[in-house]
């Protein structure tokens, strides 16, 4: 059974309509990526999850329909939603920022997991009092991931994780999300532009174009495929 | 020497007073960017309100509480009713808002209890403490010490606990906090109640001193401006650090600078607020605002 189905999900901001009618499904412990241009509604199929945007349409978790609800409740059901542009807090301190991620949690498993998570991510751990604003972007996203992480979250969403960083930080980023989920087999539905190492580290793809599905795949096979390659991968 | 230091020691109390209003401004604009215009009429209802509740029969102490805690209430209530529906709408609305709510609740107190001054009661006997040789009256020591307990439980309150951690984090970044979790709203909502609580207090901490009247807090609001302009609108320190420089500075240009004396103290306060403006318009603390375009 799937963690996480969607059927016929549409979302618009007023008269523009983002998501026309897109449906898939993400199997538990699985990595799904998607690609598509700039306004092809990638973000927004996050944000409707997450229920940061007005939505139809049936969002089913974990057995649940969560289409109705408001975001404080999907993420207490267990989905964390690291947003584009990293949504850390940038006034409070990395230690701080990681307390608020487990805002709804209690309990000595909270102290845990925030070891777990500096262990993978041990440049935060140097970082620990430090404004969250001070950082690097990398170190930025990966306070922004590790925020989610605090919450003990089924499903993760990540939208554009790379975004503005460097090749080299994007690599050992992805890296470590690939460790992350060997490690606990954790679900992530993540929105990338850099579709090459997007589909080298993921399950299943999927291309978005006007608000709609227009390709699915396995993505190795997708990253075969020669439209893809033509347009995401930019090999002729 | 003993001038000066009366003149030091009256001037932090005062100082106190004004760091605890200018606090609560500094709470509201924090959470909302909104400069409550209408806290010092706030701070008044409290005062008279506790004034009622002692005619009634409760004790200073009781009567004090109980304001404080309903001042929470109306603080909350305001935002929930007036702030977090106009938080959409053009600045000048809200700010013509908050003067007319100004405006309303200095006339519903006249309308109530008239415009004939009353005494009020204070917590401290008349007297003096000695240290040393300087005497400190102990209304004095007295405001300074509730005021300084004050801000040691909204440290422990901001610094320590969960609830402080998901207030600061609703004010520096909204959208954050829903995918966290956090109640955005209702974190809002505490931010307004607790500043509310905090002009109630310095409201019924300097009533004995103005005795109480619908114009009360005239005098006092605009050193609280002063005091959040000089210490930078988003700091707490900076309220507190300019509330105590602006009482003392008050009162050693009152006491020292012949012509300006008791009757121009005012126009120390629109200096301050005028040079800080000029020279430093982040205010000592504030954090400067970066636009990105």
């Amino acid at each position: 059974m799937s963690l996480l189905s969607i059927e016929a999900l549409e979302a618009s901001y007023g008269a523009f309509k983002a998501l026309r009618g897109v449906d898939f499904a993400v199997g538990e412990g699985q990595i799904h990526v998607i690609l598509g241009a700039n306004g092809a509604g990638k973000t927004t199929t996050l944000r409707a999850i997450s229920g940061t945007v007005e939505r139809s349409g049936a969002i089913m978790f974990d057995g649940k329909r969560i289409d109705q609800c408001s975001p404080r409740q999907v993420v207490a059901g267990g989905i964390a939603h690291v947003p584009q542009g990293r949504g850390t807090f940038a006034d409070l301190t990395v230690d701080e920022n990681l307390r608020l991620g487990a805002y709804l949690r209690s309990g000595p498993q909270v102290k845990e997991d925030r070891e777990r998570w500096l262990s993978f991510f041990p440049r935060l751990r140097e970082r620990l009092s430090q404004q969250a604003g001070s950082l690097s972007g990398g170190e930025q996203q990966m306070l922004a991931i590790a925020r989610a992480l605090m919450l003990r979250p089924r499903l993760l969403l990540l939208d554009e994780p790379s975004l503005g960083l460097a090749p080299i930080i994007t690599q050992s980023l992805f890296k470590t999300l690939v460790a992350i989920r060997d490690a606990t087999s954790m679900t992530m539905l993540i929105v990338e532009q850099n579709a090459n190492l997007a589909l080298a580290i993921a399950d299943q793809g999927l291309v978005l174009e006007s608000g709609q599905i227009v390709l699915r795949d396995e993505a190795a096979r997708l990253a075969k495929n020669d439209e893809i390659r033509r347009i995401y991968l930019g090999y002729e | 020497m003993n001038l000066l230091f009366s003149q030091l020691a009256d001037g932090i109390a005062d100082g106190a007073i004004y760091a605890s209003l200018a606090l609560a401004l500094v709470f509201s604009y924090r959470s909302t960017s909104i400069v409550n215009f209408a806290q010092g009429e706030m701070a008044m209802l409290s005062a008279f309100t506790a004034w009622q509740l002692m005619a009634w029969g409760l004790g200073l102490f009781a009567a004090a509480a109980v304001s404080i805690g309903l001042s929470f209430v109306f603080g909350a209530v305001l935002y929930f009713c007036i702030v977090r529906p106009l938080s959409k709408a053009n600045l000048l609305t809200v700010v013509s808002v908050l003067i007319g709510l100004y405006l309303a609740l200095n006339s519903l107190a006249g309308f109530i209890w008239t415009y004939t001054i009353k005494p009020f009661p204070s917590f401290f006997p008349a007297g003096h403490l000695k240290i040393g040789s300087f005497n400190v009256a102990y209304e004095t020591a007295g405001t300074v010490a509730i005021i300084s307990a004050v801000l040691v439980v909204l440290y422990i309150l901001f610094e320590k606990t969960k609830v402080g951690l998901a207030m600061r984090g609703a004010a520096s970044a909204p959208d954050s906090s829903v995918l966290v979790g956090v109640s955005v709203p209702v974190m809002l909502m505490i931010g307004w109640g607790i500043a509310a609580s905090l002009g109630a207090l310095s409201g019924i901490l300097v009533a004995p001193r103005v005795f109480l009247n619908p114009t009360m807090m005239f005098g006092i609001i605009i050193y609280a401006f002063a005091a959040a302009t000089l210490g930078g609108f988003d700091s707490m320190i900076g309220a507190i650090v300019g509330g105590l420089l602006v009482g003392v500075i008050e009162n050693l240009v009152g006491t020292y600078v012949p012509w300006i004396g008791a009757d121009l103290k005012v126009i120390v306060a629109l200096i301050l607020i005028f040079a800080t403006l000029l020279i430093k318009p982040d205010g000592l603390f504030g954090r400067r605002k970066v636009v990105r375009l």
